[in-house]
């Protein structure tokens, strides 16, 4: 199953290097978003609460753009049939996958954090990167797991657009929850303060339950 | 095959409806805090739980459909879901119309319960039309299943993640009188409860049995009309199973 | 917060219950649009099968006939 995965998962990276259709709309979209945010909130700066709402609410709609694009190429290029008729285990799609997303993500964070940092924010986040390291990667790996069940669900309807966005939202929401709640303290003027480990928890089990949940699904989303 | 138990049921539900409400209006005595508003608890909580198990069902007869591939198991989840749905509906408004009277406010952030159930609620309610825009009545029993299932287990950490994100900073409203009622309240509440079960039961079964009927209408249609070529109509798309 | 009086009180609480009362009976209303959906069907089918029986006893009318069942 390993081979499977890599091969997918090298097959999707390589042909987002190439063609980059993804990673550069979403990151775009992220910047727009946070001089939307800018003009539609008023303010120079956020910090705190507002600043933590600000990127997580930006991070998950630029994920949702990357979610609805990450079937795409398999429907309309046979690639599901082709994958049926491979003697692996279907379920490896799933993890490749879910794979290429987060890789997606990190990505996007890469150049939209530091953009963040840059246009919004008025505190230096330096002193809280690790930990903001940290939510970052877990809140990425949920989205990652539920962004690719919510894909493979969308990509089996007409209307795939408007379905990926109104099934994200609320499924990722307790994620949503959980990362403002941890990062807000990083993103304190007056200093970061002590990462809420509680919201770490949650986080991990957020990724655990839809992890093990995703894995045991997804298999009947592929028959045809 | 469903309409088995549908007239005892129904039965049952007159009986314990109208006793639970003789029993709010007649027997229950005031809440010290909240006097007369905190009725509608009665009304508001039951309807709360039994639309959250109802979802669960879903899920569950979404398990069992995939598992043995019984298309009566996706008619069952698709008639939970869309029934939870019913009586959510009716928990949101009630959950307002309480909010409204004893805070002065249509909606309170403040109630993890109620945040998280709108929030299950606005879930769910993709539920019929992601079924719609799926032609193909085994993908779209299979997708429909997958998601209920999903939805399913979303439930419970939903309620987690709101009821740690508000309950921190803001004292629970609404929800004081849950904690320790006196007896008599109490037994009120466990027959509203079993009310409300009941009925959505019997609503269930009633759909059931009447979808069921439709669909053997069609069939035995569809074979008529195979030798009367003029009289055969096609199926129009639909969320709902069209066929056992 | 301070209790309403029963004369405040008692609109709000008589609101709910009537929501309650009205979703049941849209459901009441929207089921008895299915049962007269179902009823047109079930007198479609009749007069399908009735039309068949008249087309098949004129064909019973003729020696070989006895083929179709009653």
């Amino acid at each position: 199953m390993r081979r499977a995965v890599e091969a997918v998962v090298r097959k999707d990276l390589r042909v987002e290097l190439r063609t980059g259709e993804a990673v550069p709309a979403m990151l775009l979209f992220s910047v727009s978003t946070f001089v939307l945010f800018h003009f539609a909130l008023d303010r120079r700066s956020v910090e705190g609460d507002l600043a933590a709402g600000v990127l997580w609410v930006t991070l998950l709609f630029a994920a949702v753009l990357g979610i609805t694009r990450l079937f795409v190429a398999e429907r309309e290029q046979g690639g599901f049939d082709g994958f049926l008729l491979a003697p692996v285990d279907r379920t490896s799609l799933f993890v490749a996958k879910a794979a290429v997303l987060f890789c997606f993500l990190v990505a996007v964070e890469l150049a939209a954090v530091p953009a963040f940092a840059i246009l919004l924010l008025e505190p230096s986040p330096w002193g809280a990167v690790p930990e903001l390291v940290a939510v970052l990667l877990l809140a990425d790996l949920g989205v990652a797991v539920v962004g690719t069940l919510i894909g493979a669900l969308g990509i089996q309807t007409r209307a795939r657009e408007l379905i990926v966005p109104i099934l994200a939202l609320p499924l990722m929401l307790p994620l949503a929850i959980a990362a403002a709640r941890a990062t807000s303290p990083l993103l304190l003027e007056a200093g970061a303060q002590a990462l809420p480990g509680r919201w770490l928890v949650v986080l991990g089990l957020y990724d655990l339950v839809f992890g093990l949940l995703a894995f045991a699904v997804f298999d009947f989303l592929l028959e045809e | 095959m469903f309409a088995r138990g549908l007239k005892p049921l129904s039965i049952a539900s007159v009986v314990l409806v109208v006793g639970a409400f003789a029993l709010v209006f007649f027997y229950a005595p005031n809440d010290a805090d909240q006097g007369f508003i905190q009725k509608i608890f009665y009304l508001h909580v039951p309807l709360a739980i039994v639309a959250l198990f109802g979802f669960v069902a879903g899920g569950v007869f979404g398990i069992r459909y995939l598992r043995d591939g019984d298309r009566a198991h996706d008619l069952r989840s698709y008639v939970a879901i869309h029934l939870s749905l019913i009586f959510g509906v009716a928990t949101l408004i009630t959950g307002s119309i309480w909010a409204k009277a004893s805070w002065g406010h249509w909606w309170l952030w403040d109630e993890p319960t109620l945040v998280s159930f709108l929030i299950v609620f606005l879930l769910y309610a993709c539920y019929t039309p992601l079924r719609f825009s799926i032609e193909d009545p085994e993908r779209q029993a299979r997708t429909a299943a997958v998601f209920a299932i999903t939805a399913g287990a979303f439930v419970p950490l939903n309620f987690l993640a709101v009821r740690m994100a508000e309950s921190l900073a803001h004292p629970r409203v609404l929800s004081e009188t849950g904690g320790s009622m006196p007896g008599d309240m109490y037994l009120t509440f466990l027959v509203s409860l079993a009310a409300m079960a009941v009925l959505f039961v019997t609503l269930c079964k009633y759909e059931l049995t009447s979808k069921e009927a439709s669909m053997r209408l069609r069939a035995l249609k569809r074979r008529l009309a195979a030798a009367d070529d003029d009289a055969w109509t096609p199926t129009a798309r639909s969320a709902a199973p069209q066929q056992l | 917060m301070p209790a309403l009086p029963l004369d405040d009180a008692g609109p709000y609480v008589a609101a709910a219950y009537l929501v309650f009362l009205a979703l049941i009976l849209i459901y009441v209303a929207i089921m008895a649009g299915k049962l007269v959906r179902i009823a047109r069907e079930l007198g479609e089918l009749s007069e399908l099968v009735e039309r068949r029986e008249r087309s098949s006893g004129d064909e019973l009318s003729t020696p070989a006939g006895e083929a179709v069942p009653r």
